[in-house]
């Protein structure tokens, strides 16, 4: 039915140029190499006659005979309840050892944008028991939010923890350059947590293919959109969106495109945003949250990968020396549930303990410059021992309600009732009797 | 439906949202709007770079399906928007499309290709003639008028017309929708028929006025360090540079609902779509402090979010200033905001790059410099024929690569503003709202409006103000040297003057956005608690020991703290105040 090309004339990086006619743009190919190898290629780009389109699953051993054929749609990805517990590639081949998904409706990835006004202003608290979180930058469903890491810190098992407990009724874990010990840890956890059967996995490992990275988040954010749609509140997990900007350097380079800073492409802001913004709670219907990692290479959060997606997102969590750190990390949608969907002394609970802990923090770099040990200086630092132990550490699991309770208690060990810089009325309700 | 008199052309090429067309019949104008036929649509499109018959347009949606050899329709006008009654409380898109009418099967999403109407055709409107058979009008006059919301709106005689001409019709008094002819007018031998509404191109600065004036008055924010430090003057120019969440968009907000305007534009430009719709639920809800009707009446947004098209973004500014120019033609007072102008810088630097231009730095376009020069300079106080006055005040955001104001589009901006507003990752971080750095930030406007604001807020009001910042960098100095040799180090003098500007800082500068009270300071409230402030800052203190002097500023400037919270005027207010005023008795100051 559609017309097959066998003339490559170029091939640069993992992107094929041929002379093809009625081609549309983002229009998908068939591709099957000499020695019967196959693969989906995407148009790119339409001058005249001349057509590019980057290879999914990598240019590498391409003949330039090999088969091109138009299918006559962009890319897309098939929607049903099947692909629940199911795992599949960037490209949404299955990868689990079971059968295609038959007879499903396909939907187009990388669809409009939602109309503004049809959305509504987030409410419901997602409980996390990480009292980082949950006191101090509470997650709130349809927020947007990276984890800025180094490379090395367990930002993967923070995702998989968060996931585990969120109660959404759909995870979808888009791996992005996955480690294969990684995307096995995911299952795993998964699994033994009991959620495999309302999970769809679309898994990228750092084997394959670059090109299927870029698919990745699209593949998860468009199956994503249509659970929502159906009324499901969805948690979408990326990781690492690095590696998806890196594969989109890749390619721009390949493009001969100018790039803006190191290297990366100028459009990176909307790239990123166009994924990101498709966290949304649909007025009468589901939602979609999205927790993703964003390693910060060499630590630098001004690198332009964790730079630009800080300014799309609605804060970010940053994880340092395996703790989150409570200065870095904001929710910037924290005010629309603090005090009104959770307790009423979280807020009191929440400034407190952090200004208590930053003086904490001051009192230790004094120390540490040498000046003198003064007994109020005694106090805080038991505090910050505390602080650390009580709340930081990874391993706490426990609900906001007892993480507020022993917010109290830690204060109520290490200070006066009236150094901590509550309001009267907080104090006299919540401080522990006795203490 | 091609009119046989308009150009057509075909497509030849596509990349991104950058189509290139070969021209089969016809001229063609740059910038002018032409459409693609897709089998199921037609997608909007402007015209960026002839060269010979082919030529480039930028498309504004997404160009998923669209195949070399498709039809192209010109339509021989550059991208417009419509102006009339009806543009108030409204939400549109970056191209005027009313964003509550865009309707599709699956009721969430934009889909693409759909226009609408701007402005209800529908709607009646009180008319009421302004001029009358056989006077003689030029271009943007007042020849009628509508209430709309709470404004007067003028009707305006073709805002491109030259010369003058001679009205040869009006309609009276009476209740017509926009689209009635409500005048004709002879326009050198020839007749012209006007409604309600025009069309105006975006891209071209509205000058139907007799000439700019230089702005002096203050534009009133209700946020302190604006008002009193870096003032913004009616008809100036203002930027709010920023690393990612130092707080860009909350002070925005803040401006956009306590400004005493006649009407804000705002613009959200390549941001977050939550944040508009945040503004969507809120402004209903809120007073315009002006009028106390609904904030929602004076307002307008134009909403582009960072995942609508980018062509349509680098529109969206343009679109607000437009309509803001509009409405200062009527003799209005209209802010602008534009959060953030980077990503309408960043639009032009994806097209610049299809378009395989010569990169400039961090690979922007060469003219970006003039394109934000150009945009900032449609701001402005100017004085219609009729020698009213309207004024167009602009304040963009800046989103800096890496948070760091050494790149192309903070530079170029700074280089056109009239007052910098630099947020610092520094003073965020330490919770320290607005963010605005005193140290780095500035207003030419001071100085510029020095006799206005000496005679309307108080005699000595600028050397107070300038005596206020020369503090503030004082004790940053002291604050500076403490960290290497600790307050033991530090004379009693020093830590006095230290603790002033903390005070300073902490009670003034500082303001609690999400206090009910402290989020909004009128301009007589500043000019009070300014004033009794400063008596605190200059009443020379003198203390035997360090602690001594720390005691007593926890307490004075607790007081100035707790002030912030009691309302204007109210018996708590005034408990304050003498509070205050006894312990700088106590502290050995004397009162004047
Ligand atoms: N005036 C303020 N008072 C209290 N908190 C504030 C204030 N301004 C900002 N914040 C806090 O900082 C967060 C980020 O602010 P905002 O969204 O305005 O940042 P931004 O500079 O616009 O960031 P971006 O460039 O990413 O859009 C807010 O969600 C809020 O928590
Ligand atoms: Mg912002």
């Amino acid at each position: 039915m559609f017309k097959e090309y066998t003339k490559i004339t170029n091939i640069i990086g993992d992107i094929i140029e041929l002379s093809a006619e009625g081609v549309t743009y983002r229009e998908l190919a068939a591709i099957t190499n000499h020695n019967g190898d196959t693969s989906l290629a995407q148009v790119i780009r339409i001058d005249g006659s001349k057509v590019s389109l980057q290879v999914f699953a990598g240019a590498k051993g391409m003949s330039n005979r090999a088969s091109v054929r138009f299918l006559g749609h962009p890319m897309r990805v098939p929607y049903s309840e099947d692909l629940l517990g199911r795992i599949f590639s960037g490209s949404g081949k299955p990868i689990d050892g079971k059968p295609e998904i038959a007879n499903a409706a396909e939907t187009d990835i990388g669809g409009p944008s939602v109309n503004p006004v049809k959305r509504v202003v987030p409410r419901n608290f997602i409980e996390t028991r990480i009292p980082m979180i949950d006191i101090f930058n509470p997650l709130v469903e349809s927020q947007k939010l990276p984890i800025f890491s180094t490379p090395g810190e367990p930002f993967n098992e923070l995702l998989a923890r968060i996931a585990l407990q969120a109660k959404a009724d759909i995870v979808i874990l888009g791996g992005i350059g996955l480690k294969f010990d990684e995307y096995i840890g995911f299952r795993r956890k998964f699994e033994e947590g009991g959620i495999m059967d309302r999970t769809v996995m679309f898994v990228h490992t750092a084997a394959d293919p670059v090109v299927e990275r870029l698919l990745v988040p699209d593949m998860a954010l468009a199956v994503a959109e249509q659970f929502g749609i159906a009324g499901k509140r969805v948690l979408v997990l990326l990781t690492d969106m690095t590696a998806f900007a890196d594969a989109l350097k890749e390619i721009s380079v390949a493009m001969e495109q100018v790039p803006s800073n190191l290297g990366y492409p100028g459009s990176l802001y909307s790239d990123l945003a166009s994924r990101y913004e498709k966290a949304v709670d649909f007025e009468g219907a589901g939602s979609i949250t999205v927790l993703a990692v964003t390693t910060m290479p060499g630590g630098d959060v001004t690198h332009p990968v964790p730079d630009n997606t800080g300014y799309i997102t609605e804060g970010q969590y940053y994880l340092v020396n395996g703790m989150i750190n409570p200065f870095g990390s904001l929710s910037r949608l924290k005010q629309l549930v603090i005090g009104k969907v959770t307790r009423d002394d979280h807020g009191a609970v929440m400034n407190a303990m952090i200004r208590l802990y930053a003086k904490a923090l001051e009192s230790k770099k004094k120390i540490s410059m040498g000046f003198e040990k003064t007994e109020t200086d005694e106090k805080y630092l038991r505090y910050a021992d505390l602080f650390e132990e009580r709340f930081m550490d990874l391993r706490v699991d426990i609900p906001l309600n007892d993480a507020l309770d022993l917010g109290w208690k830690t204060m109520a060990e290490c200070f006066d009732r009236f150094e901590i810089g509550v309001k009267k009325e907080v104090v006299d309700a919540r401080w522990p009797k006795g203490a | 439906m091609i009119d046989s008199s308009l150009t057509t052309g075909h497509v030849v090429g596509i990349n991104g949202n950058m189509m290139a067309v070969e021209v089969d019949t016809g001229s063609v104008v740059q910038n002018e709007v032409a459409f693609v036929k897709l089998p199921d649509s037609k997608l909007k499109a402007e015209v960026i770079k002839v060269i010979g018959k082919k030529c480039f347009l930028q498309v504004f949606e997404d160009t998923t399906g669209i195949s070399v050899g498709m039809p192209v329709e010109f339509t021989g006008n550059m991208l417009a928007v419509e102006l009339g009654p009806g543009l108030l409380g409204q939400i549109y898109d970056g191209l005027q499309n009313p964003l509550t009418l865009l309707e599709n099967k699956q009721q969430f999403f934009l889909q693409r290709g759909q226009y609408k109407e701007p402005i209800d055709r529908s709607k009646k409107w009180d008319w009421k003639p302004l001029v009358a058979v056989g006077d003689r009008v030029r271009a943007g006059q007042w020849i009628g008028e509508v209430p709309e919301k709470f404004i007067t709106h003028r009707v305006l005689t073709p805002l491109g017309m030259h010369g003058t001409a001679v009205v040869k019709k009006i309609l009276p008094e009476g209740a017509y929708p926009i689209t009635e002819k409500v005048a004709e007018l002879d326009v050198n031998g020839k007749t012209v028929t006007l409604t309600m509404s025009q069309e105006w191109p975006v891209k071209k600065a509205i000058k139907a006025y007799k000439e700019r004036i230089y702005p002096e008055e203050l534009l009133i924010t209700r946020q302190r360090i604006i008002d009193t430090l870096f003032p913004i003057s009616r008809g100036g120019t203002s930027c709010i540079p920023g690393p990612f969440g130092a707080g860009k968009t909350v002070l925005q907000h803040l401006i956009s609902k306590f400004s005493s305007v006649d009407l804000v534009i705002v613009v959200a430009c390549g941001e977050r779509a939550g944040e508009v719709v945040e503004l969507i639920h809120e402004f209903p809800e809120m007073k315009d402090p002006k009028t106390g009707g609904s904030l929602m009446d004076r307002t307008i947004i134009i909403c582009n979010t960072s995942s609508m098209p980018v062509a349509a973004r680098e529109a969206s500014v343009y679109t607000g200033i437009t309509l803001g120019e509009y409405y200062r033609q009527m003799g209005l007072d209209v802010l602008v905001l534009a959060d953030s102008t980077s990503r309408w810088a960043q639009a032009m630097r994806e097209m610049s790059g299809r378009l395989e231009e010569i990169p400039g730095e961090e690979a922007f376009p060469a003219y970006l410099e003039s394109r934000i020069a150009g945009l900032y300079e449609r701001a402005g106080l100017v004085q219609l024929h009729n020698d009213k006055h309207g004024a167009v005040t602009l304040i963009g955001t800046v989103s800096p690569a890496g948070g760091n104001f050494e790149e192309p589009v903070t530079q170029a901006t700074l280089k056109v503003v009239g007052a910098f507003l630099g947020l610092s990752r520094k003073r965020s971080d330490e919770r320290k709202f607005p963010a605005i750095d005193p140290l780095d930030s500035y207003s030419l406007y001071i100085d510029q409006m020095a006799d206005s604001l000496n005679k309307n807020l108080d005699r000595e009001w600028t050397k107070m103000v300038h005596e206020a910042e020369e503090l503030l960098r004082r004790g940053a100095e002291i604050g500076k040297m403490m960290t290497v040799v600790g307050e033991e180090g530090i004379s009693i003098d020093d830590l006095v003057a230290y603790l002033k500007s903390e005070m300073l800082d902490f009670t003034y500068l500082q303001q609690n956005a999400f206090d009910d009270i402290d989020c909004a300071a009128t301009i007589e409230r500043q000019v009070a608690d300014f004033k009794l402030l400063y008596k605190a800052l200059k009443t020379p203190f003198s203390f035997e020991t360090k602690p001594e002097a720390r005691k007593f500023f926890v307490a004075l400037q607790d007081n100035f703290y707790q002030k912030n919270y009691a309302a204007e005027s109210s018996p708590e207010y005034a408990k304050f105040v003498s509070k205050i005023e006894e312990i700088i008795v106590s502290g050995g100051g004397r009162l004047v």
